[in-house]
């Protein structure tokens, strides 16, 4: 295996070459914020999130690999500052209610929000009408609160390793629905690991919900980022 | 000519009220109206939304009961993912939601009696405006408004530690609960530190059941006169008579005492009540069917609940209970402000109760939740602080629901909230020009007996300032009064 030096917030370290910059940073201690990232999951660099400056440039460090002497600047107030607008335009274009989601205090998207300390988004809310799709036995899509992260679309597989969620709809209508037929005999292990692979609160299992109070939840616990920059 | 006089918005009741009383040209009141501004958003908000979100989207409702409606909406949902009716689940999680509801009566009777309540009665309500207040009473009361917020402080600590937070927590979920206490939650809030513990509460609130007798005593002519009149009283009662602010069967006595709703169970609670619009309000009229919407009108709260049950199953609240009940011959009490007398009989049966669910084992584990066969339908009844909270929901086969129906307890009394109005203004207001402050407050005095959570009623809340517009039969403006609000 070789290994490589790379600055990081202007200090060098060492990587395998070819390793995910997120994954590597957070070896040596760096938090970069993520959200359609996932560990074991085919990188995508849908959310821009994890934007960093690599040699002066941006880069997603989601789907950038470590070189030799590469340099990279994971922090800016320019850098904070976009990533904040990120996450406030996710808020502002879909419907998230915080305080009736099953997934609040182990959302990615609210854990960020308060990383960011966002109050108030600066951009005005679309309140969009979505639907709940609830017609499959195990799961429920919420669209409203879908970031179109497509994790599910990557990660989630059946036995015969078809994809569970597809795509429908285009453009700015665009939304991940339940494959009826690939989904059909979905195990409930399956159904948690759709549940758990959301970052948000748009795919959730029938029947679950509250089991754990909120205050002992994940983020609730500690703030993102904090299990690798604590 | 009628001279219409407006006090808009009823100042010390949570939420946004508006009076109306229209004068007769002899300067005699004609007729009162406690207009509600109720919008009752959260039935259409719950629909399409999956059913274990309920009982955590309508607590939202209110900032003041939010227990209330989380327990009623649990119940309900309870029904629908087969656990049962109100007798199927674990005892663990009854005794934990039994908890978390005397621990919101012990607080938020406090907040309103010491809050709301005390200043008018310990400060009098011609009293001046600007001291009437919590803090007028903490200045000349300090023992009194330490002990209020020390109460309120540890029914709100009960409420943390059965719902996971002191205020919107999640801890009654579909079919039980999902936490119980540990030993630590248990001790502290038993032996805990004075004087923050179950036996001082105890103490404390029959202190303030003898506080009251003793203004009572005082001003027995005041408190009895003011704004009485028969009414129905309606509560939920045990099986077998006592008592229970959290389950049981639905009964109404008349004025005399006759039995009108015969304890029936809350899942048919359609079949006895109806509600009547009327095209000045907003808020609904609830009313017993049997007896039509003129006859069938009741009240609900500590005062019903005192006149409708047999007895208190707490030593200490029965023996008060015994002696509330001489001072009528143990008929029905049409008295609105022994409504505060009645509440704080409550708030010693909650203390007491408390005191009793902490020193169960069950409450420290057990099974937490149980399921069973699901139902397309269910109803959770429930006795808030404020009197009796109807929960309906329909939930579809995919689990969404499809239809939800509220019937909260200011809604409940509203047609006594109009009477009551109208008895003050009739002894107060007939044949005077100008409108004192004191006179105003006699009204509201009379509202906040009730205790109304306007806010919950009408889902929009914030204090604005008393406007009191008079009107003549024209409807021109014979004068205007204005104070900022608080
Ligand atoms: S459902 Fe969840 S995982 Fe799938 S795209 Fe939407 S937010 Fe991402
Ligand atoms: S995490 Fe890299 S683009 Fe989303």
């Amino acid at each position: 295996m070789a290994f490589v030096r790379f600055m990081l917030d202007g200090q060098e370290y060492l990587a395998e070459e070819g390793a995910q910059l997120v994954a590597a940073a957070k070896d040596c201690g760096v938090y970069i914020p993520t959200l359609c990232n996932y560990p074991g999951v085919r990188p995508k660099g849908a959310c821009r999130i994890c934007t960093v400056l690599v040699n002066g440039i941006p880069h997603t460090a989601c789907t950038t690999k470590v070189v030799e002497d590469m340099s990279v600047v994971t922090s800016t107030p320019e850098l904070e500052a976009f990533r904040k607008s990120i996450v406030e335009i996710l808020f502002a274009e879909g419907n998230h209610l915080c305080p009736i989601c099953e997934r609040s205090g182990n959302c990615e998207l609210q854990a960020l929000a308060y990383r960011y300390r966002m109050t108030v988004p600066q951009f005005p809310y679309l309140f969009p009408k979505r639907d709940v799709e609830a017609w499959h036995p195990k799961l429920i899509k919420d669209h409203n609160r879908c970031i179109l992260c497509k994790r599910c679309i990557r990660g989630i597989f059946n036995e015969e390793g078809q994809a569970i969620f597809a795509f429908g709809k285009r453009g700015d209508r665009l939304i991940i629905n339940i494959d009826p037929e690939t989904s059909k005999d979905i195990s409930d292990e399956l159904a948690q690991q759709a549940m758990d692979i959301c970052p948000v609160g748009a795919i959730l299992r029938k029947g679950k919900g509250f089991d754990v109070p909120i205050g002992r939840r994940t983020y609730d616990q500690q703030p993102i980022g904090s299990e690798v920059a604590p | 000519m009628t001279r219409k006089i407006v006090i808009d918005p009823v100042t010390r009741v949570e939420g946004h009220g508006k009076v109306t009383i229209h004068l007769d040209a002899g300067g005699n009141v004609a007729q009162s109206r406690l207009h509600i501004v109720e919008f009752r958003g959260f039935e259409r908000f719950v629909q399409g939304r999956p059913y274990w979100e309920a009982p955590v989207l309508v607590q939202r409702l209110c900032g003041i009961c939010p227990v209330s409606h989380l327990l009623a909406a649990a119940k309900a949902m309870d029904v629908v993912v087969g656990a049962g009716t109100g007798d199927g689940l674990p005892p663990t999680a009854e005794k934990m939601r039994r908890l978390m509801h005397y621990g919101q009566i012990f607080q938020s009777h406090s907040l309103h009696f010491f809050y709301l309540a005390s200043p008018d009665l310990l400060l009098g309500h011609e009293s001046d405006p600007a001291t009437r207040n919590v803090v007028g009473v903490a200045l000349t009361h300090r023992e009194l408004a330490v002990q209020a917020i020390n109460m309120r402080k540890y029914g709100q600590e009960v409420i943390a530690a059965t719902a996971g937070k002191k205020i919107h927590g999640t801890g009654a979920i579909p079919g039980g609960v999902n936490k119980c206490l540990t030993e630590a939650e248990r001790d502290a809030l038993l032996h805990g530190p004075a004087p923050l513990n179950a036996d001082q509460m105890v103490t404390w609130a029959q202190g303030a059941v003898d506080f009251f007798k003793n203004y009572y005593r005082k001003n027995k002519e005041f408190v009895d006169g003011f704004s009485q009149f028969p009414s129905n009283h309606l509560s939920l009662v045990r099986a077998d008579g006592g008592m229970d602010l959290y389950h049981g069967v639905l009964r109404g006595v008349d004025a005399d005492g006759k039995r009108i709703l015969d304890d029936v169970d809350p899942q048919d609670y359609l079949e006895h009540f109806r509600e009547e619009v009327k095209p000045w309000s907003y808020m609904k009229f609830p009313y017993l069917r049997a007896l039509g919407p003129e006859k069938g009108w009741y009240r609900v709260g500590p005062l019903a609940r005192l006149n409708t049950a047999e007895f208190i199953p707490t030593p200490l609240a029965q023996a008060e209970f015994e002696e509330f009940k001489a001072v009528t011959r143990g008929k029905p009490n049409n008295m609105c402000l022994h409504t505060h007398w009645a509440r704080l009989i409550e708030v010693l049966h909650a203390a007491e109760s408390m005191r009793e669910l902490l020193q169960d084992p069950d409450i420290l584990g057990g099974e937490l939740q149980v399921k069973g066969r699901r139902r397309a339908e269910g109803v959770g009844l429930l006795e808030a602080p404020r009197g009796t909270l109807f929960h309906h929901y329909r939930v579809g086969d995919d689990d969404l629901i499809e239809m939800a129906n509220l019937i909260v307890s200011t809604t409940n009394n509203n047609e006594p909230m109009n009477r009551a109005v109208n008895c003050v203004a009739r002894a107060l207001l007939t044949g005077v020009k100008e409108i004192t402050e004191g006179m105003l407050n006699a009204i509201e005095v009379a509202i906040r007996a009730y205790d109304p959570c306007l806010s919950c009623a009408t889902h929009a809340y914030g204090q604005m300032p008393l406007d009191v517009t008079l009107l003549d039969a024209a409807g021109a403006v014979v004068s205007h009064r204005r104070k900022p609000g608080r």
